[in-house]
């Protein structure tokens, strides 16, 4: 069952890693500690702020 | 840490080490058992060999050479070294810069540099049997391929993130760099241009292909408000929708095909032509959230999930290779697929398994400011071209598991096959294999297709050899006509995805080229400018598509090597790039790890290119076989091909203009080099190294990898 729990657990941490999903948690972490005073961007903010850099930096996809 | 079988040349020695018994024995293991694949592929003759010991021979060749030519390649030539802070540690702002883990940036790097072009090209290579192509693949990426993938993004990390554009730029000369930025932006035209005719060939007339294809549109923007507006930045869940959306379109797609609703879903090729020009416009003109972001997820997706299940595919059926080790064509140049022998056609025709320049664009754009210490750009930019090459070994194995004689059948121009089956199977047969009509019809039937004769572009023959090789493990053959529309939808998806990501970047590149003469068209914010640069971007591939969908003598036969040739020239500019970088940074005697690779592709591509324009023979030269139509045009005869006086002028339009362009890369290119070769040359005469733009010396404070993971559970969310 650990085992089981374990490898669910590093499974969900790749895809989250790989989607961009957890790039939030990161961003919020550095706003805190840079910016301890300023209120911390909801995840609506946040997709928000991350889908307009994506907007203006486009990624080329390979053949 | 893991130890060297390098001989240890004193001087610069990392860490004194030698292999430990047991390693001595693994690795030794591992030689032989690739030795052993290759063995039985070479001394295979006449009879059918299982598709499992090219597996063994590529997974062998792979692992001996990441092990030991990558592992020298960053201790000897680049000196990777752990103590010296990455951009993404010096430069951290938690957006652009940020250290990601390697297995994390492994998966991103792959996504970003797989797609279509290791699944099409190896499919037509297949022309010439599976040996040479095997060779070309496995040899070509250890030596050259995953070699420019490791050393731009090496190099361009060392630059804090600079694209190939700018390094050419700054360590080159104003007109190198000119000249290669024009030639990106225009083989990137060409690629789109060909990449979509792929998935026109796909689904012309096929009412299922087009109707679970048209579906992935819908269901990205659902993925799109659902990830905005419902459940903000839940990408994995949204993908699991999104995924499980995709399979019930293609079931939907067999129900359709079934059904009255059939006829509304029977595209001609035109008409699927406007729609991928309109499709472009839009996906390059709407926001990002709608349609762009979630077909990334859902393709990413696919790809990862596609991938395994056919390498487990290969390995659990185990299919016998159908096709020849070597084909008479090889050396004859009179293959139906595509002209021309085996040097040089061959390897531009299988591009991107063995070697694509376009992943230099990507080995210097987002990844390089994402690594967390140097020694990792051997996983990421070695490892992943390693993992593309052995999709395109899959590919091979796919397209050769089939009858020849259906292969020749579906792959040849339908000039050549003529309209019905029993015309078909008679083309074939003068070809020198057979099929019989009723076998033709069968296999069409058994995928649930009107027909398979002429549906060349290398998509439809994989979802055939891959629905043989999956319904022999998963579902029998009554799978077999899902499995078929599935692998069509995974192809489309790709190239879908590469189009519109493609469109987007070069309306970026176009705004940013125009904004030096007018101003207000390079602003990324005035909407004009971008719906003008937008429409000119898919107006220039969209021609090139159009061209190549109503060309008489086949889209495909005419432009993919103009594709081919484009992607190697682009990987000549990134590898003189890399070896003048590295013989101004005093690197002289490694010179020859790009060197030589440099010298092989440049003799490849232009040899190509010289035949493609001054061949006498109108199979291979695009200006012969200008002169012949434009000759019977005067005398006023139709040649074979054309029905009338209108296809006679559009072979001899198409063909002025192809080899125009042709022209115009080998020139681009060639300014390159010859910059490329003055600036060695004064490199190596200075008695001072020339001045470079490497980033100088900050301490790493973050610990060596090894030493400090990413807690793998607890991320929280």
């Amino acid at each position: 069952m650990r085992t089981v729990r374990r490898v669910w657990g590093a499974v969900r941490w790749y895809a989250r890693e790989l989607t961009g999903e957890a790039e939030c948690d990161r961003y919020c972490d550095r706003h805190r500690r840079h910016h301890p005073h300023a209120p911390v961007p909801t995840r609506r903010e946040y997709e928000a702020l991350r889908t307009l850099r994506r907007e203006e930096h486009p990624q080329s996809r390979c053949c | 840490m893991p130890t060297s079988a390098l001989p240890e040349s004193g001087r610069q020695a990392p860490e004194k080490s030698r292999m430990s018994p047991k390693s001595v024995a693994i690795w030794s293991a591992v030689a032989a058992l690739g030795a052993l694949g290759w063995g039985v592929l070479a001394l295979a003759r006449g009879e059918e060999i299982s598709a499992v010991w090219l597996v063994v021979a590529a997974l062998g060749s792979y692992a001996i050479a990441y092990r030991f030519y990558s592992r020298f390649i960053a201790r000897r030539v680049l000196q990777v070294d752990d103590t010296r802070a990455t951009p993404a540690e010096r430069l951290e702002d938690g957006v652009d810069y940020h250290p990601t883990d390697k297995r994390v940036l492994f998966g991103h790097h792959f996504a970003a540099i797989a797609g279509a072009g290791p699944l099409v090209g190896p499919v037509l290579a297949a022309q010439m049997g599976y040996l040479p192509g095997t060779i070309w693949i496995i040899a070509g990426v250890i030596f050259a391929g995953a070699v420019q993938d490791m050393i731009v993004l090496f190099l361009s990390m060392r630059r804090d993130g600079k694209s190939l554009g700018q390094m050419a730029r700054d360590e080159i000369g104003r007109v190198g760099g000119a000249a290669a930025l024009i030639g990106v932006f225009a083989i990137m035209i060409i690629l789109l241009a060909v990449l979509a005719m792929v998935v026109v060939n796909a689904l012309a007339e096929s009412a299922w292909g087009t109707f679970s294809v048209s579906m992935t549109i819908p269901i990205a923007l659902f993925m799109g408000f659902y990830l905005r507006y419902l459940r903000p930045g839940r990408v994995v869940e949204t993908s699991f929708i999104g995924v499980a959306l995709l399979l019930l379109a293609i079931l939907g797609g067999g129900w359709i095909q079934d059904s009255s609703l059939a006829e509304y879903f029977v595209w001609s090729p035109e008409t699927l032509v406007f729609c991928l020009v309109g499709y472009g416009f839009f996906a390059s003109v709407l926001p990002v959230w709608m349609l762009l972001a979630p077909r990334d997820y859902l393709s990413t997706f696919m790809k990862v999930g596609t991938i395994a299940l056919m390498a487990v595919g290969v390995v659990i059926a185990a299919p016998n290779l159908k096709a020849e080790s070597v084909t008479d064509f090889a050396s004859t140049g009179a293959g139906p697929v595509f002209a021309g022998s085996l040097f040089p056609f061959l390897f531009i025709t299988i591009a991107c398994g063995a070697l694509s320049g376009f992943h230099a664009l990507v080995s210097s754009g987002t990844t390089p400011k994402l690594i967390q210490k140097e020694s990792q750009v051997r996983l990421i930019g070695y490892g992943s071209m390693l993992t593309e090459s052995f999709v395109a070994v899959m590919a091979l194995i796919a397209a050769c598991v089939l009858e020849p004689g259906l292969f020749y059948a579906m792959n040849s121009p339908a000039a050549l096959l003529g309209p019905t089956v029993d015309t078909a199977a008679e083309a074939v047969k003068n070809l020198g294999f057979t099929i019989t009509p009723d076998q033709l019809t069968a296999a069409a039937k058994a995928v649930e297709e009107e027909t398979l004769v002429g549906r060349s572009g290398g998509a439809p023959t994989l979802a055939v050899g891959m629905s043989e090789i999956f319904a022999g493990v998963f579902g029998g053959a009554g799978m077999k006509a899902f499995w078929y529309h599935f692998a069509i939808m995974f192809e489309a998806l790709f190239i879908l995805t590469t189009v519109d990501a493609g469109t987007r970047v070069g309306r970026f590149m176009l705004q940013d080229m125009l904004g030096n003469v007018w101003k207000p068209i390079g602003r990324v914010t005035w909407k004009p400018g971008i719906w003008i640069t937008s429409a000119l971007v898919v107006g220039a591939w969209g021609y090139f598509l159009y061209a190549g969908v109503t060309d008489p003598l086949g889209g495909i036969k005419q432009l993919f090597p103009l594709f081919g040739i484009a992607n190697q020239l682009l990987a000549a500019v990134a590898l003189a790039v890399t070896t003048t970088v590295l013989i101004k940074s005093g690197r002289l005697r490694w010179a020859w790890v790009t060197g030589i690779p440099l010298a092989w592709d440049v003799a490849v591509t232009f040899t190509a290119g010289w035949q493609k324009i001054f061949s006498d023979n109108p199979a291979i030269g695009f200006f012969a076989l200008r002169d012949k139509y434009a000759q019977a045009i005067e005398d006023g005869q139709l040649l074979p091909g054309a029905t009338n006086m209108d296809d006679m002028h559009t072979i001899v339009l198409n063909n002025t203009v192809d080899g125009v362009i042709m022209a115009i890369f080998l020139l681009l290119v060639l300014t390159v080099l010859v910059n490329c070769a003055v600036v060695c040359v004064r490199a190596v005469r200075a008695t001072e190294p020339l001045p470079t733009t490497e980033a100088p010396y900050v301490e790493s404070r973050i610990d060596a990898p090894e030493r400090s993971e990413e807690p793998l559970v607890g991320a929280r969310s």
